[in-house]
C-alpha cells in the first residue's frame, strides 16, 4: 500500500511529533464532537466526531499524534484525514507541539 | 471504525448544544442613556438584580459549564459598582467577558485596565458616524461620549477594541465612514440589525433600512468579509447571493440566550417577552436546569419545518430570518422576516390585520409605566426620535458565531 502522507493538504503538519492541545484551549464534549474554544484568539472551532474528540484529548499521551490516532481506532485508510483535521487545528493555535513528560 | 457522519453544523446546532457557545447577560436595566431604539428598554435599575454573590453563582455554573465567553451588556453594565469585580471574577474562572457601553465610564485608568487584560474585549457603541445622526438616536452629547472613550482606549493601547454600530435608515449611507472611525482607533468594526425590541417596537417602522440600503449592505458586507463583524445578525441576507461569514442561523435557545438583571432567562437578547421566558436562575437547578430542561428551549430545539417559507428555494439560507423580528412586527414566527429580501415580509405587514402588536415585557424606561404602556398611537412615532433617551445598544450580539473564523477541523 502506498504510504498516505505527506498528505498535500496538509502542509507542514507532522504527524509523527508530540501535540498536545495549547495552552489556554478549552475542549467542550458536545453529542456531535466538541467546540473548541482559543480564549486568546477567541476562535471556535468544531471536531465533527466523537473519535476526533478521542484523538484530539489523548494528544498529550503519546509520544506522537500518530500513535495517538492508533490508540484511538483510527485506521490506516482514514489517517490521511485525521491528518488534515490536525492540521487545521494546529494551524489555528488549537494545538500545539510538546513534548511527552 | 469510521467517523460517524455528523451531517452539517448548523443542523447539529438547530437540535441545541450541551450548553451555550456564549450567552447576553444584561447585568443591570440602569443607564445614563436613553436610546430611541434600546432593546431592553432600560432606563432604571430593578430592585430585584442580582446580588454580587448571585452573579458570582452564575460564573461558577457558567464555568462547569464551560460557557466560553458572556456578552455584558445591560442597561449600562459598568455602571454596577461590582462591574469590574464581576468581570475579575469572571476571567479569572474561565468565562471569557465582552462587554458593551456607552463609553461614559471608560476613564483612562479603566482604559488602562482593559489593555491589561487579555480575557476582556470591550465594544463602544455609536450609532451615527457624525454626532447629528448618532444623537438623534442615542441623545445630545452621546458622541463626544464614545469618541472620547475610544481615545482613551487607544492612547491606552487597547487594540483591537469593537466599534458597535446598530444599522438604520438614518446611518446606513455611513458604512465607510463608520470604517474610517474604527481604524483611526485601532477597532474592529461590528455592525448589527436594528431589531422590534424593546423600545425599538416604537421606531423600528421609521429606522429599519430600506430594501435598497439593505442590499447595498449586503454588498458592503461581502466586500469587506472578516474584517467587519457582524455577530451573525444579518444572515437573513443570505438570499442575495450566499451566505455571509458566520453560521447564520437563529442561535435563540439553541446555542444562545439572555439572562437579564433579575435572572429571568430568555431564548434571546431580543426575545424578551414571556412567550420567550423560560425560566430564572434563582429556580431550583439554576442556569442549568433552565438551559437543559426548560419546556421552551426543548421545543426550540425540535426540527423546525419553515412554515410558509418551507416552499421558499432560499430557505436553506435564511432560515426564515428573525424570530424576535417577526414576534415584535406582529409577523407569524413561521413565516417570512418583516425584512425578507424577496418582499414576502413587507407582503406580509401590509397584510397584517391585528396592529396591537406584542409589547416587550419589561420596560424600565426612566418616566415610563413599568409594564406594557400601550403603543403609541400611529403617527406619533416621529415625536420618540425627538424626545431621546438611550443605552448602549448592543446586539446579542455575539450569536454563536462571533469570534468564529472557520477553521473548522472535520
Amino acid at each position: 500500500m502506498l504510504a498516505q502522507r505527506p498528505t498535500p493538504s496538509a502542509p507542514g503538519f507532522d504527524l509523527d511529533r508530540a501535540w498536545r492541545v495549547s495552552a489556554g484551549v478549552a475542549v467542550r464534549p458536545e453529542p456531535f464532537g466538541a467546540l473548541v474554544y482559543h480564549f486568546g484568539t477567541r476562535r471556535l472551532s468544531f471536531l465533527k466526531s466523537r473519535e476526533l474528540l478521542g484523538v484530539v484529548q489523548s494528544l498529550a499521551e503519546y509520544p506522537t499524534a500518530r500513535e495517538a490516532c492508533r490508540a484511538n481506532g483510527v485506521g490506516e485508510s482514514e489517517l490521511a484525514r485525521y491528518e488534515r483535521a490536525l492540521a487545521t487545528l494546529a494551524d489555528s493555535g488549537m494545538i500545539s507541539p510538546g513534548s511527552r513528560e | 471504525m469510521s467517523v460517524v457522519p455528523v451531517g452539517r453544523l448548523v443542523d447539529q446546532f438547530e437540535l441545541g448544544l450541551q450548553a451555550p457557545i456564549c450567552l447576553t447577560w444584561e447585568l443591570t436595566y440602569a443607564c445614563n442613556l436613553a436610546c430611541v431604539h434600546c432593546l431592553s428598554s432600560s432606563g432604571r435599575r430593578d430592585p430585584r438584580e442580582l446580588t454580587t454573590a448571585e452573579c458570582a453563582g452564575i460564573v461558577d455554573e457558567l464555568e462547569r459549564m464551560q460557557v466560553f465567553y458572556v456578552n455584558i451588556g445591560g442597561g449600562e453594565p459598568t455602571v454596577r459598582r461590582d462591574f469590574w469585580e464581576l468581570v475579575e471574577y469572571a476571567t479569572a474562572h474561565h468565562v471569557g467577558v465582552k462587554f458593551s457601553t456607552n463609553g461614559s465610564r471608560i476613564t483612562p485608568q479603566a482604559a488602562r485596565r482593559l489593555a491589561a487584560s487579555d480575557y476582556v474585549d470591550v465594544q463602544v457603541s455609536i450609532d451615527g458616524a457624525t454626532a447629528a445622526v448618532n444623537d438623534r438616536v442615542r441623545g445630545p452629547g452621546s458622541y463626544d461620549t464614545a469618541v472620547r472613550a475610544m481615545e482613551r482606549l487607544a492612547d491606552a493601547g487597547c487594540a483591537g477594541f469593537k466599534l458597535s454600530v446598530v444599522i438604520t435608515r438614518e446611518n446606513a449611507g455611513q458604512l465607510d465612514a463608520f470604517k474610517a472611525i474604527a481604524d483611526r482607533y485601532g477597532a474592529q468594526l461590528r455592525l448589527t440589525r436594528l431589531r422590534p425590541s424593546g423600545r425599538g417596537v416604537d421606531v423600528w417602522d421609521q429606522l429599519h433600512p430600506s430594501a435598497e440600503q439593505q442590499r447595498r449592505l449586503y454588498d458592503w458586507l461581502l466586500a469587506h468579509g472578516e474584517a467587519v463583524l457582524t455577530g451573525d445578525s444579518f444572515f437573513h441576507l443570505a438570499p442575495y447571493g450566499g451566505p455571509l461569514a458566520g453560521l447564520n442561523l437563529c442561535g435563540a435557545g439553541r446555542v444562545v440566550c439572555l439572562i437579564d438583571p433579575v435572572g429571568d432567562v430568555y431564548a434571546c437578547p431580543f426575545a424578551i417577552h414571556d412567550e420567550f421566558l423560560a425560566g430564572n436562575v434563582r429556580d431550583p437547578g439554576g442556569f442549568t436546569r433552565v438551559w437543559r430542561e426548560s419546556a421552551l428551549f426543548l421545543d426550540l430545539r425540535r426540527p423546525q419545518t419553515g412554515g410558509a417559507c418551507a416552499s421558499c428555494g432560499f430557505f436553506d439560507s435564511c432560515r426564515g430570518g428573525c424570530m424576535a423580528a417577526k414576534f415584535f412586527t406582529g409577523l407569524p414566527l413561521d413565516g417570512p422576516d418583516p425584512e425578507c429580501v424577496l418582499g414576502h415580509g413587507e407582503a406580509a405587514l401590509a397584510a397584517r390585520t391585528d396592529t396591537d402588536r406584542p409589547r416587550p415585557a419589561v420596560d424600565r424606561s426612566r418616566r415610563a409605566p413599568r409594564r406594557a404602556p400601550p403603543r403609541a398611537p400611529r403617527g406619533t412615532e416621529a415625536v420618540a426620535l425627538e424626545v431621546i433617551a438611550a443605552p448602549p445598544v448592543h446586539a446579542c450580539d455575539e450569536s454563536p458565531v462571533a469570534g468564529m473564523r472557520g477553521g473548522q477541523a472535520r
